[in-house]
């Protein structure tokens, strides 16, 4: 069926339609082998069937018992926090782990795989948000914690060279004693893994500062499906020689090729860092603020997130956070990072006095001192947390013009109306990055139902990416269309097609179940 | 009062290269925790109306301006800049600044000391006890739980090994604030805006006619050990083996 010459919403409808038919024909759509048990068959966000890939025989084992001795695991305990994501929500029955340590390792697994028919999930930290990261089915789970080496850091240029499985929190401390700092920074940075960082194109709180990874990265080690190790691990800022390859794979979430190495351009550390922890009382004050924050501070400025009421609220209540000034509709967290404190400071102040006397902002508090500024950074980092205390989470990561970014929170209480406990909105509003997040006790269809596909056409009427920095993983890839145009998923298809012929790489994610 | 500002332990410290003392060029300077919360404490003494003003003390160059501001954003009234820098400020020690303290609150006629107990720094824990001593006041140390009058006594309850002891003193006395006395606030902008207009004074200790030469002298300062690293082994018996070879079992 070509679906290219619907909308999104028809190609949607169609979609629902296709699976109630089959279901109708008595074909295996309502499959056993589906790793959600509550989610209604003809959710989007749902398992599609399990392809047929072969699966892993006592060979098999053998085979990687002998490439990784002691790195193959079977044990279903230490298999289980591999097979479930972070958020709880996702689920697969893998029965294979395996840990390679070395580039060439990873080319053996994936050669011997691709020939095989095995399918193969790449898993980092597992540590996303959209189901990316863990099997859906019995996919061999290849993970890179083994892979932690830093290979190379030249301090004159800043470029470090490392493996794939070096944890973020890490290299950025390994960075920090030689007076440098990575160019991006999450909540998730105890556990994320570099490699998996590259492969989602995360942004993070310092992508208004350092620009992506699309910049910051300067070369990767990809080993491809049939286990050809492609080394563009080069560590030169200007390279302009032939298709620049690596923006392949940035981004892919492991379906092209399993990064394995990353060379990235690291700034230095900045000798002064303040933050300021503000209080808006609307959403146009915030924008106000936002415009009189970028002009008098422009080149100091390294960071500028949001939060709403709601948010700190749920912060105070479950994770037992203080409120450093008066409660108000709005919070921003400012950072500013540079070389000079005292002018960093007497620009800060400046802009504070500003905002204070022109009312933009009603109540403020600031940070120099490294504890404190913690504390401030925490009640930003930590509202994701917080959520988890509520029951159950529905994430959405949209990109909006940065004028309209509330618009859709309120939107969505006034639509939502009590089906939703909660329906909150935060994020790297510097970016027009929205994180909106509605809680419910329990998962709950019928608000799914109210939700979706209401999300994702208020985002696309805006021309807005429905996944800003999460990526599509499992659970967003059928919305695909939402947010880039028929042709496009096509040649994404067919690029797919010519990687990974058999598709062992990450099946189920990232790219829409009915491209062909 | 409260006790000097300090210099706050960065991810690495190290050893200056002659082995007279740690780095401390291009270390983030800032006020010491527990003298944070005699600030706080003292402000809130204010707002219960149970002293007139706070004036916040502290001793050392000129970046202490920074600290006492933040002191007057947190609520104190003025500030007293005590100048000291370079060789003097590299030696001064509990002695000396206890010596400028009471030498102070004779001058101001203050009534009531409050410090942090101990400086994260040096870890001395007697400049309190010491001031107390040079003016011959009273002392109650680690204060943990509200500082309160009653009737011309202070009463204060204090963490001891046991338990918790309440104790009453004469006025004018020392006090020195331990972890859990209080959370210190945070200085908020209209504060902080205010905080400019307040009074920093500057003094020299010669003014107070303190001698700040110090009678220790460092020997040298050593980096502890540094830790071994461990060996991995794959299975019990290899354990053993190791154990018994390194003469442990």
């Amino acid at each position: 069926m070509n679906v290219r010459h619907y909308t999104p919403r028809q190609q949607i409808a169609l979609f629902h339609f296709v699976i109630i038919l089959q279901k109708l024909k008595g074909h295996e759509e309502v499959n056993p082998e589906t790793p959600y048990t509550s989610d209604t068959v003809g959710n989007p966000g749902a398992a599609p069937p399990r392809l047929p890939f072969s699966r892993v025989t006592q060979e098999d084992l053998a085979f990687f018992r002998t490439l990784l001795p002691g790195r193959t695991i079977t044990d279903p305990d230490l298999l289980k926090s591999s097979n479930v994501d972070w958020l709880k929500t996702v689920e697969g029955n893998s029965e294979v782990l395996l840990r390679p340590k070395t580039t060439e390792e990873v080319s053996q697994i994936l050669r011997y795989c691709n020939e095989r028919n095995l399918a193969v999930c790449p898993q980092g930290g597992n540590t996303g948000l959209v189901g990316g990261s863990v099997p859906v089915f019995d996919e061999i789970i290849l993970s890179t914690s083994l892979m932690k080496q830093v290979i190379t850091f030249d301090n004159i240029s800043g470029i470090l060279t490392c493996q794939a499985g070096c944890v973020l929190e890490n290299l950025s401390n390994y960075l920090e004693e030689r007076d440098f700092i990575m160019p991006l920074d999450l909540g998730a940075k105890g556990s994320c893994h570099i490699g998996g960082n590259v492969s989602t194109n995360a942004g993070g709180l310092r992508l208004l500062r350092y620009g992506s990874l699309r910049g910051t990265v300067l070369g990767l080690e990809v080993v491809l499906a049939d286990g050809r190790i492609l080394n563009c691990l080069a560590t030169l800022r200007k390279d302009n020689t032939g298709y620049d390859l690596k923006q392949l794979f940035i981004g892919s979430e492991g379906t092209l090729g399993v990064i394995t190495a990353v060379s990235i351009l690291c700034p230095r550390k900045p000798k002064a860092v303040n933050v300021a922890f503000l209080g808006c009382s609307s959403f146009q004050q915030l924008l106000e603020t936002f415009q009189c924050c970028r002009g008098m501070l422009g080149e100091i400025l390294s960071a500028f997130e949001f939060l709403d009421a709601s948010c700190m609220s749920l912060l105070e209540k479950h994770l037992k956070l203080t409120n450093p000034i008066t409660e108000s509709p709005f919070y921003i967290v400012i950072e500013t990072a540079g070389s000079n404190a005292t002018h960093d400071e007497e620009k800060l102040h400046k802009f504070l006095e500003e905002v204070m006397t022109s009312s933009l902002v009603t109540d403020g508090t600031v940070a120099t001192e490294a504890t404190k500024i913690k504390a401030l950074w925490s009640l930003r980092e930590r509202v994701t947390e917080a959520l988890t205390h509520e029951g159950y989470t529905y994430k959405y990561d949209i990109s909006l013009p940065v004028e309209k970014i509330y618009d859709l929170v309120q939107d969505m209480r006034g639509h939502l109306g009590d089906m939703a406990k909660n329906v909150v909105g935060y994020g790297h509003v510097g970016d027009g990055n929205l994180h909106l997040n509605i809680t419910s006790p329990s998962k709950d269809p019928a608000l799914l139902a109210a939700i979706e596909p209401y999300v994702y056409e208020w985002t696309s009427k805006w021309k807005g990416s429905i996944s800003a920095e999460h990526g599509l993983g499992l659970k967003k890839r059928n919305y695909i269309y939402y947010s880039k145009p028929s042709e496009a998923v096509a040649l994404m298809g067919s690029i797919k097609a010519m990687l990974d012929p058999k598709g062992i790489l990450n099946p189920y994610k990232t790219l829409p179940d009915n491209i062909h | 009062c409260f006790a000097p500002f300090l210099c706050l332990r960065p991810p690495q410290i190290r050893v200056k290269p002659d082995r007279t003392g740690v780095v401390t060029d291009g270390v983030k300077h800032s006020m010491n925790p527990f003298c944070e919360i005699a600030v706080e404490e003292a402000v809130k003494l204010k707002e219960k109306k149970l002293v007139k003003e706070v004036v916040a003390v502290s001793c050392g160059p000129q970046q202490v301006q920074e600290t006492i501001r933040t002191a007057l954003a947190m609520g104190a009234d003025r500030g007293i800049h005590v100048e000291v820098s370079g060789k003097d400020y590299e030696t001064l020690g509990p002695l000396q600044v206890s010596k400028i303290f009471a030498a102070l609150a004779k001058k101001e006629q203050a009534d009531l000391i409050i410090l942090g107990k101990q400086a994260i720094d040096d870890d001395c824990n007697q400049t309190g006890q010491m001031t107390a001593a040079l003016l011959d006041w009273p002392t109650l140390a680690f204060s943990s739980e509200d500082v309160t009058l009653e009737a011309d006594k202070l009463k204060v309850v204090r963490e001891i090994d046991g338990g918790l002891e309440t104790i009453k003193i004469n006025l004018p006395a020392v006090v020195t604030a331990d972890l859990r006395l209080n959370t210190p606030r945070y200085a908020t902008l209209p504060n902080i805006m205010k905080a400019k207009k307040k009074k920093i004074t500057n003094v020299k200790p010669a003014d107070l006619g303190v001698d700040v030469s110090s009678r220790l002298e460092v020997l040298k300062v050593d980096e502890p050990p540094q830790r071994q690293s461990g060996v991995k082994v794959e299975t019990v018996h290899d354990l053993v083996e190791k154990l018994k070879e390194a003469g442990r079992i």
